[in-house]
């Protein structure tokens, strides 16, 4: 009797898979592998590639579509998606440089970009998570929505006069403060690491991926469902507002086009980093190494000299192949 | 002494009435069977016992408390935990998140609350050998036996310290071996004293494990006897309906 049970407790003390076998079956490694090794050959292949301007260039391409993808990778793993993070971009930003343009601070500028992006948030969050509307359609119709009310916002005209505090927003955005790297990498860097913290450690992460993964079973058990959903679509339009502030300041002018098709950018780099429109599944690391893929693609066939019309082949190819990396490995499963 | 008592308990919906006037007691450490066809108010009844309804009628007395709940995490409260028929499971969460899904254990990091892993795999560990179960903390559910989601479902019921147990068809869905560790997980709660009610169509299985089975048949109770005094025909009749009460 004592050895069953010791051979019990032997079982129960194990894990199925160790560490590295986790990791060696997650597509997120494998997309990252993926980068590593086109940045060697790269660097190799080209000259133009591995040089401080170039890889300055693009890792501050990266953060724009990175931070929006955390935001997203969160939506996503409750199962939902966030068609409007371009138009919210575009909103935010044509908040921020109206704002300053009429004169005030910075600081007012700042909160007011980002107090409409909580807004926006909420507004789905309530329609998706109250009333019940489906997070597409919600989406779909902010997506138009934001984009109007940017161009009502500023005429549809261009700002690029942005007050008293001018210098400083240009400095926030195309600056680079530490070690000559690029502002908005910074910022990008310190929103994954929170991003990935809370989505590990804390019980609302937890919450997320179990609303992903079976929103009844949450109900059930007592997460609090509809306040957890209203928070992650917050936080995408947060990040796709975090996201236009900086780029308005790296960009030093606004037009109403800014964004336009962003979300699909954005959703691609999520999915190619791991996360499951189905739900329940993504990180933050995923989002950010997604986001570096597909700019690596398109930094390297232009240093490569191939035809810039190649870009979307290349990059829906990667998506395919991304996912279809995950379907094979779960027949594999499923046949044992 | 009965830990749980329903008086006179009624329940309808608009002019559906899903549970009439039905009485009965719960004793620690008894395991009831429920049982009744589709339609008969079995979950309604268990509904109500776990807070997702209030009776139209009738009162709950708990320990000799009356007991008004609003919603089910009063009941949890209270003691009263459910095994939900789908068992409530995210697939994509380990084992031991899903026995703590809505209760995570959490520990202080400077004004942060951070999760507790170690503390909760290892307390689910400790359960699940007490279930006697081969069940691993830190496993993802998406990969276990249909024993073993049970066994993660009724761990959550030793979270806390819960006196009634609601058991919602947990034989359903599940082979032959793995009902029979079921079956077990259910005397080993009844062993320490938890009161036990099982929903359950299965007639086997209610004759293995119950001590008393309650019938309903539309709404009524037409039968609350010892296992020891009915027979499987008996109980097959009185649920169809070909006898009457007794």
């Amino acid at each position: 009797m004592s050895t069953t049970e010791n051979s019990m407790d032997k079982t129960i003390g194990q894990k199925q898979r160790s560490w590295l076998s986790e990791k060696l079956s997650s597509q997120t490694f494998w997309v990252f592998l993926a980068v590593v090794i086109a940045f060697i050959y790269l660097s190799f292949a080209t000259d133009s590639f591995a040089t401080s301007k170039n890889l300055y260039n693009i890792t501050r391409n990266v953060t724009f579509v990175a931070i929006i993808a955390l935001g997203m990778t969160l939506v996503i793993i409750t199962g939902g998606i966030d068609l409007s993070v371009g138009s919210v971009l575009v909103l935010c930003s044509m908040v921020l440089g109206v704002t300053m343009h009429a004169g005030y601070g910075i600081e007012v500028g700042i909160a007011a970009a980002i107090a409409t992006s909580l807004l926006v948030g909420l507004v789905h969050g309530i329609l998706i998570a109250y009333v019940g509307m489906p997070p597409f359609v919600v989406t779909l119709g902010m997506l138009s929505i934001a984009r109007s009310l940017a161009m009502v916002a500023s005429g549809n005209t261009v700002v690029f006069q942005f007050g008293p505090d001018h210098d400083l927003l240009l400095a926030l955005g195309g600056g680079a403060w530490f070690f000559g790297i690029a502002n908005p990498v910074l910022y990008m860097i310190v929103l994954a690491l929170i991003t990935g913290f809370v989505l590990r450690w804390t019980r609302f992460g937890r919450y997320v991926y179990a609303i992903g993964g079976n929103e009844h079973a949450a109900r059930l058990t007592g997460v609090p469902v509809r306040p957890i959903k209203v928070a992650v679509y917050m936080i995408s339009s947060l990040s796709a507002g975090i996201a236009g502030i900086i780029q308005t300041g790296w960009l030093g002018a606004i037009t109403t086009n800014i964004g336009t098709g962003l979300e699909l950018q954005v959703i691609a780099a999520a999915v190619i980093g791991g996360a499951a429109l189905s739900g329940g599944v993504g990180t933050a690391t995923g989002a950010l190494i997604g986001a570096a893929l597909i700019e690596i693609i398109r930094n390297s066939l232009g240093l490569l000299g191939i035809n810039a019309f190649w870009q979307g082949c290349f990059i829906g190819g990667a998506i395919l192949l991304a996912v279809s990396f995950e379907r094979v490995r779960n027949f594999r499963q499923n046949d044992e | 002494m009965a830990i749980l008592e329903l008086n006179n308990i009624s329940k309808h919906f608009g002019a559906i009435q899903a549970v009439n006037d039905i009485s009965l007691s719960l004793a620690a450490g008894e395991v009831v069977g429920l049982m009744g066809d589709n339609g008969a108010g079995k979950s309604t009844l268990v509904k109500m016992i776990a807070g997702n309804y209030r009776p139209s009628h009738g009162t709950m007395r708990m320990e000799d408390k009356e007991l008004v709940m609003h919603k089910p995490v009063e009941a949890r409260q209270h003691g009263i935990e459910i095994v939900h028929q789908d068992l409530a499971l995210c697939n994509n969460l380990t084992a031991a998140a899903n026995v703590f899904l809505g209760r995570e254990l959490r520990l202080g990091l400077g004004p942060l609350k951070i999760l507790d892993y170690a503390g909760m795999n290892k307390r689910a560990g400790q359960i699940f050998a007490e279930l006697k179960s081969e069940t691993r903390p830190r496993d993802l559910v998406k990969q276990m036996s249909g024993g073993q989601r049970q066994a993660v479902a009724i761990a959550r019921t030793r979270l806390s310290n819960a006196k009634i147990v609601l058991m919602d068809e947990p034989t359903a869905a599940i082979s032959v071996r793995q009902v029979a560790e079921v079956l077990n997980l259910i005397r080993l709660l009844r062993d320490q004293g938890i009161a036990v009610v099982l929903i359950s169509h299965r007639m086997p299985d209610v004759f293995a494990v119950a001590d008393r089975v309650i019938v309903l048949r539309r709404g009524r109770k037409v039968a609350d006897k010892k296992i020891a005094r009915t027979s499987p025909e008996e109980v097959t009749g009185l649920i169809t309906g070909a006898i009457e009460q007794v």
